[in-house]
């Protein structure tokens, strides 16, 4: 039996093993996934050679186009051709922009990730902070008001909180834009006035999603044996909550964390074209609407690599938390 | 053995035997926020499936020579860009947004928890091939995944409804197959696979009838996330196409009378917020809301 | 504090839950005891009693719902109910310590034991952090605990139960509490490792001189340990005196019932069938299963390797085994839910597919099974009728009124009414599930049954209840058992033959009989010692087993399994040499390298515990 026995070494090549099995898995979901997104797209009635030149062309001029883009090769070598491209940094042209995907991304990526680290950094501590304080006081009002709330902010929709936003700070108070600007050399004042209500928007949401995962995550917790020990040893609720409780929920919570980052990611769709934000979010909401396909299936893949590397990011955190699994 | 004590072993819990007892057990039992949640969702049902024959005018029809104009007698809730009452618009809309978000949550749930029966009593590698399937769905972001699918396939209504279960179902499934996993470990499961039992039977007479209400509470979730999701798609203009109109759509065509504060705009809004938030607060008032950890949309 | 003054005296103390409702029912009622300083009470009762209420309200503790309705309890000179939240604070873990059931769960999985160990000593500031270090292994060594240095900076998934059931008493007396309070705390643990528990735990609260309270629904346990017993019933006290007079001379007819339903009376056999031509019901041959991926006929992680043995028709054979040793496998082989790896499980002479895909419908209904936990055992959804019926219906095609008479007739049988049916199992108690439990395997119309710990989730009196209506069903309907059991005292009570299994390896079998004196296999010696007599100074007359030293080397796979715990064992020989079997003239077959002889040397003097 292992009982007893300290395993030190073996733990941490354990853990170790472990992450880099993750890390495996979580390639292979991507290469499936590419095949999906590529799958989908390539499903379209019409390509990208008749999208381009339009209804007035003639079948020759679409044929030789196609064949110049490679659309006459069959499925399994395009798809090999685009992942090739996809994996060198080189996704395609896009159709309606004309210039390469890459470069149009690169211009948007860093607003979008702006706009999340904000989010982010408004919404984690403050998504902890309710978490916690509904667990401590469980069912009392003060759990209940904000239980309600958060239920309230889960359920609403992005636009209506938006909306009711622009309203009250642009069109009555005045006291913010209604609209992102993002340009070199803003101020620090002007950044703060400009990503204000986006960022408000978005971390509505995933604070709720995120306190009432924390809070559930604490509260799985505090009907387990060890803590009635705690208690009976004499401990405060609040050492118990903060000093044998925590440790525990770590796993569940930065797990809650990663899928509502994610979600942040992808849930700028629409808070991103409300506030006229220049990031792929809103880039991808044009891609569909013109059906450029080439930008689409890059932006779709960023999402989901995004998704991916958050939630390796959460395995790896509950892994480094869980002793069994750190192999102390 | 020696005479004993007459022993009672346990007090019996007092048996509530029919389904209708059980049903009014369990609404009786609701608290003041679940009884409003259920207020809530009983009268968007009955809006969403009564509504054209209780609207005031014509859907399409012009009807007031004011545009965004405020409430009155004769227009409660006002009129829209283009001088069209406002709540007759609202309440065709409903229609579309619960009709639409029911038959594909309905779709998602189904084939959801039948996937996950089929991945519990099926060989291993059956298990592994539809697991690693959904697992790369899950994987694409709900909305990414349904814009990916709506520039594929267009958004005719029955394509929406489509795009939504698919969008959704890769959830229900995961959701739906830890608990048949669970389920599939317990005794009475093992006990029946002793006795010979095909894996039709265990499927569908052993382990579904215990998890029809966590799939229940699951399935009011997945129909929260998939209005949101509709609205979310019209608001962009990539759902519902005009002339028909959901509430999502609404809030776009009024986008304009947002400076001035209309109703227009607002009141297709709040809709949509007080049926989102009716079902969350009653699936929350149920007893054993610990399963809602596995939430996020 | 005046000596001549009891120091704990609980009075009048009433604990109540809440109903249906609004209402409260309590649970607790009008209990009335004291602790003179320095000695032990035992709060005896089985589940409902409410002892661990009681244990709970002297640290001013209700759990979940419940709440103190009433009553006084006195520690020393402090009233405990009037204390608020913050003085029952100081109170808890530092005057008053408490040790629970379950280590393994109570103990943080994400912190070492010594940090939580010296963490109320260092919180409340009573000692540095190197001073209470100090103590805590000083605790350690005292209770006997392996490298008591290093053990503190392990985690619970590193330690066994008895280690940490040990840790969570050093726990406990960090504070030198004047009460400590232990919650079952020998239980959950193997019965050849609670006896040494109970020695560090009686030595150690004796030298400390600490007041104790000692929880336990085990009559032979508490005769170890205490100077008091209170007997609890649904909340009353039944019976309340010193130990002795209540272990020799009940006064309550309930204690008596408790005390005759945990040492049950050996069965008469019915009938020892004459040895027969025929082959035998089952017969497993050279069993080896495990799970994980096969290699060279050995899984991955391997839990039986060749066992061997029989049944013959009409008979029951007792598996014996510690926690780990493989006894459920066997039995989820034998239906097969679990493949083997390797050997043969024979029914009627015909060998039986390994899988349940390749048994025939006679087959899978002639051997049924019968889970310990009829909690799980049960479809919550379904009623008991339709439980019962569904094998009817599955193997005899019966359907209407026959079907429905049948199932009146197994109601009848395993002495249930028969308003029962319509009832989801939801609605019924322990025993009555173990009924409908055994009910559903006899309306198959089985051969065999096969019984895995179909008692231990039971009280002792409802327990007690069950084997006796398996006898009875045994004698009726000629049924064969396999009856799987921690407890050697059940196992002796019912069986013709017993196996005992320790880590996956058959070390003994034998009829019933060659269980009552020695030689045994020195696994089962130990088995049978441990098992604490219901009368008191059995501990103190028991010798103190010798830990064998750690082994030198690792563990050889086909070495004798027990051989790191054996006391008998001979360097050089058995670290060397798989043990070989051997027949004792009683007719026991051993896997040993000692024979009969030698081990009647080492085991002489040494009388069995209980005489079947």
């Amino acid at each position: 039996m292992a009982h007893g026995t300290p395993r030190n070494h073996g733990g941490i090549a354990a853990a170790g093993r472990l992450i880099l099995r993750r890390l495996g898995s979580a390639l292979l979901t991507l290469l499936l996934v590419s095949l999906v997104v590529f799958t989908i797209s390539a499903l379209l009635p019409g390509d990208a050679a008749e999208e381009t030149l339009g209804q007035s062309a003639t079948p020759e001029a679409v044929a030789a186009l196609r064949h110049q883009m490679g659309l006459d090769q069959p499925a399994h070598l395009r798809y090999a051709h685009w992942l090739g491209g996809m994996i060198k940094g080189d996704p395609g042209q896009s159709l309606v922009a004309n210039m390469p995907v890459g470069q149009v991304i690169a211009g948007r990526l860093p607003n979008s990730l702006t706009l999340a680290g904000l989010t982010a950094a408004v919404a984690i501590p403050l998504a902890l902070a309710i978490g916690i304080l509904s667990a401590l006081y469980r069912d009392t009002g003060l759990d209940r008001a904000l239980n309600l709330m958060t239920l309230g902010m889960v359920a609403v929709p992005e636009f209506l909180v938006a909306t009711i936003a622009v309203l009250v700070f642009s069109v009555t108070l005045r006291w913010l834009p209604s609209i992102t600007v993002v340009r070199e050399g803003m101020g620090w004042a002007e950044m703060l006035r400009g990503y204000a209500m986006p960022v408000m928007t978005l971390a509505c949401v995933t604070v709720a999603q995120m306190a009432r995962m924390t809070r559930a995550a604490i509260i799985d917790q505090l009907n387990r044996p060890y803590v009635e020990m705690a208690l009976l040893k004499g401990l405060s609720p609040a050492r118990v909550v903060l000093v044998h409780v925590l440790p525990n929920a770590v796993a569940p919570i930065v797990n809650a964390m990663a899928l509502s980052l994610s979600y942040l990611l992808g849930g700028a769709v629409i808070v991103e074209t409300i506030f006229n934000y220049p990031g792929i979010a809103s880039l991808m909401v044009n891609a569909v609407t013109s059906r450029d396909m080439p930008l689409l299936q890059a932006c779709a893949m960023i999402f989901c690599v995004a998704y991916l590397l958050l939630m390796l990011a959460a395995d790896v955190c509950a892994i480094l938390a869980n002793p069994r699994l750190r192999g102390q | 053995m020696t005479p004993t004590v007459p022993l009672r072993e346990e007090s019996m819990a007092k048996p509530v035997s029919t389904a209708a007892g059980r049903v009014w057990h369990l609404l009786s039992g609701l608290s003041t926020s679940g009884q409003v949640g259920l207020a809530l969702v009983v009268l968007w049902l009955v809006l969403g499936a009564a509504g054209p024959l209780l609207a005031p005018y014509d859907v399409g029809a012009f009807v007031s020579p004011e545009v965004f104009d405020g409430m009155s007698a004769r227009h409660w809730l006002g009129s829209d860009y283009l001088g069209r009452d406002v709540l007759s618009r609202l309440l065709s809309g409903a229609q579309y947004t619960v009709g639409l978000a029911l038959a594909s949550a309905l779709l998602a749930s189904a084939t959801g928890a039948g996937l996950a029966l089929t991945a519990t009593v099926s060989p291993r590698w059956v298990d592994e091939v539809i697991s690693r399937f959904m697992d790369t769905l899950i994987s694409i972001p709900s909305k990414v995944f349904a814009l990916v699918l709506v520039a594929a396939f267009g958004s005719s209504l029955a394509l929406l409804l489509l795009i939504a279960a698919a969008t959704y179902t890769p959830g229900a499934f995961r959701i739906a197959r830890a608990l048949a996993t669970n389920l599939n470990q317990m005794d009475y499961v093992q006990v029946a696979y002793a006795r010979g039992e095909g894996r039709l039977y265990i499927a569908t007479a052993e382990i579904m009838p215990n998890m029809i209400h966590p799939v229940l509470a699951d399935f009011g979730l997945r129909f929260v996330f998939i209005v949101l999701l509709l609205s979310g798609l019209s608001f962009l203009g990539l759902g519902v196409q005009p002339p028909n109109a959901d509430l999502g759509s609404l809030v776009r065509e009024n986008i304009s009378g947002l400076g001035d504060g209309a109703l227009a705009i607002l009141a297709p809004a709040v809709a949509i917020a007080t049926l989102t938030i009716g079902v969350n607060l009653l699936i929350d008032a149920l007893p054993g809301r610990g399963r809602r950890i596995t939430g996020g949309r | 504090m005046d000596a001549a003054q009891d120091h704990v005296q609980v009075s009048g103390l009433r604990i109540t839950a809440p109903a249906a409702g609004g209402q409260e029912t309590p649970i607790v009622s009008d209990v009335d005891f004291t602790i003179p300083k320095g000695q032990v009470l035992a709060l005896i009762g089985e589940s409902g009693s409410g002892k661990t209420s009681i244990a709970l309200a002297l640290m001013g503790y209700a759990r979940g719902d419940c709440r103190i309705a009433g009553g006084g309890v006195r520690v020393g000179d402090t009233e405990i109910l009037t204390l608020d939240a913050s003085q029952l604070r100081t109170v808890r873990g530092n005057r008053i310590a408490y040790v629970a059931q379950s280590a393994a769960s109570s103990f943080n999985p994400s912190r070492t034991i010594m940090d939580q160990v010296v963490e109320t000593a260092v919180g409340r500031g009573l000692l540095s952090r190197p001073a209470a270090e100090d103590k805590a292994v000083g605790l350690f060594r005292a209770l006997a605990l392996p490298q008591p240095e290093a053990i503190g900076e392990r985690y619970v998934h590193q330690l066994s139960g008895g280690q940490l059931q040990r840790l969570m008493a050093a726990m406990a007396l960090m504070t030198d509490p004047e009460l400590v309070i232990l919650d079952e705390p020998t239980t959950a643990l193997d019965v050849t490792t609670q006896i040494d528990v109970l020695r560090a735990f009686k030595r150690v609260v004796r030298q400390q001189g600490a007041t104790a309270l000692y929880v336990s629904h085990d009559l032979a346990v508490v005769a170890q340990v205490a100077d008091r017993i209170v007997v609890l019933q649904r909340g009353r006290v039944r019976e309340a005196g010193d130990a002795n007079q209540v272990l020799e001379k009940p006064a309550d007819i309930y204690t008596r019932t408790l005390m005759a339903a945990a040492r049950p009376p050996a069965q008469a056999r019915p009938h020892r069938p004459a040895p027969q031509q025929a082959p035998p019901l089952l017969e497993v041959r050279g069993l080896t299963a495990g799970y994980g991926r096969v290699e060279a006929g050995v899984p991955k992680i391997p839990v039986l390797r060749d066992i061997t043995l029989s049944i013959a028709k009409g008979t029951t054979l007792g598996v014996i085994g510690e926690s780990g040793s493989g006894k459920s496998t066997l039995a989820r082989v034998i239906a097969g839910l679990v493949a083997p790896a390797g050997g043969q499980v024979l029914f009627q002479g015909q060998p039986l597919a390994p899988t349940l895909s390749g048994r025939t419908r006679e087959q899978f209904q002639r051997i049924q099974l019968v889970f310990q936990n009829a909690d799980t055992a049960l479809n919550p959804a379904h009623t008991v009728s339709r439980i019962l019926s569904r094998p009817l219906s599955f193997y005899h095609g019966m359907d209407g009124r026959a079907r429905d008479r049948r199932v009146a007739d197994l109601l009848d049988l395993t002495q249930l009414p028969a308003g029962l049916a319509d009832r989801r199992c939801g609605e019924l108690s322990g025993g009555q599930k173990q009924r409908v439990n055994l009910a559903r395997a006899l309306a198959a119309d089985p051969h065999l049954i096969l019984c895995d710990e179909v008692t231990s989730a039971l009280d002792t009196v409802v327990g007690a209840a069950i084997l006796d209506l398996l006898a009875e069903l045994r004698r009726e309907l000629d049924l064969s058992y396999l009856f799987i059991s921690h407890d050697i005292s059940t196992v002796r009570a019912i069986c013709d033959d017993i196996a005992v299994l320790y880590a996956g390896q058959k070390v003994e079998m034998g009829p019933r009989n060659g269980f009552g004196d020695a030689p045994f296999h020195p696994y089962t010696d130990l088995l049978i010692g441990s098992v604490p007599e219901m009368r008191q100074g059995w501990l103190e007359e028991k010798e103190t087993a010798v830990a064998p030293p750690p082994l030198a080397t690792a563990q050889d796979a086909n070495l004798c399994r027990f051989l790191p715990r054996c006391a008998a064992r001979v360097e050089g020989l058995c670290d060397r040499l798989p043990p070989p079997r051997i027949v004792l003239d009683g007719g026991n077959e051993l896997l040993c390298h000692h024979d009969g002889q030698a081990l009647q040397h080492l085991q002489r003097g040494r009388q069995s515990a209980i005489n079947p």
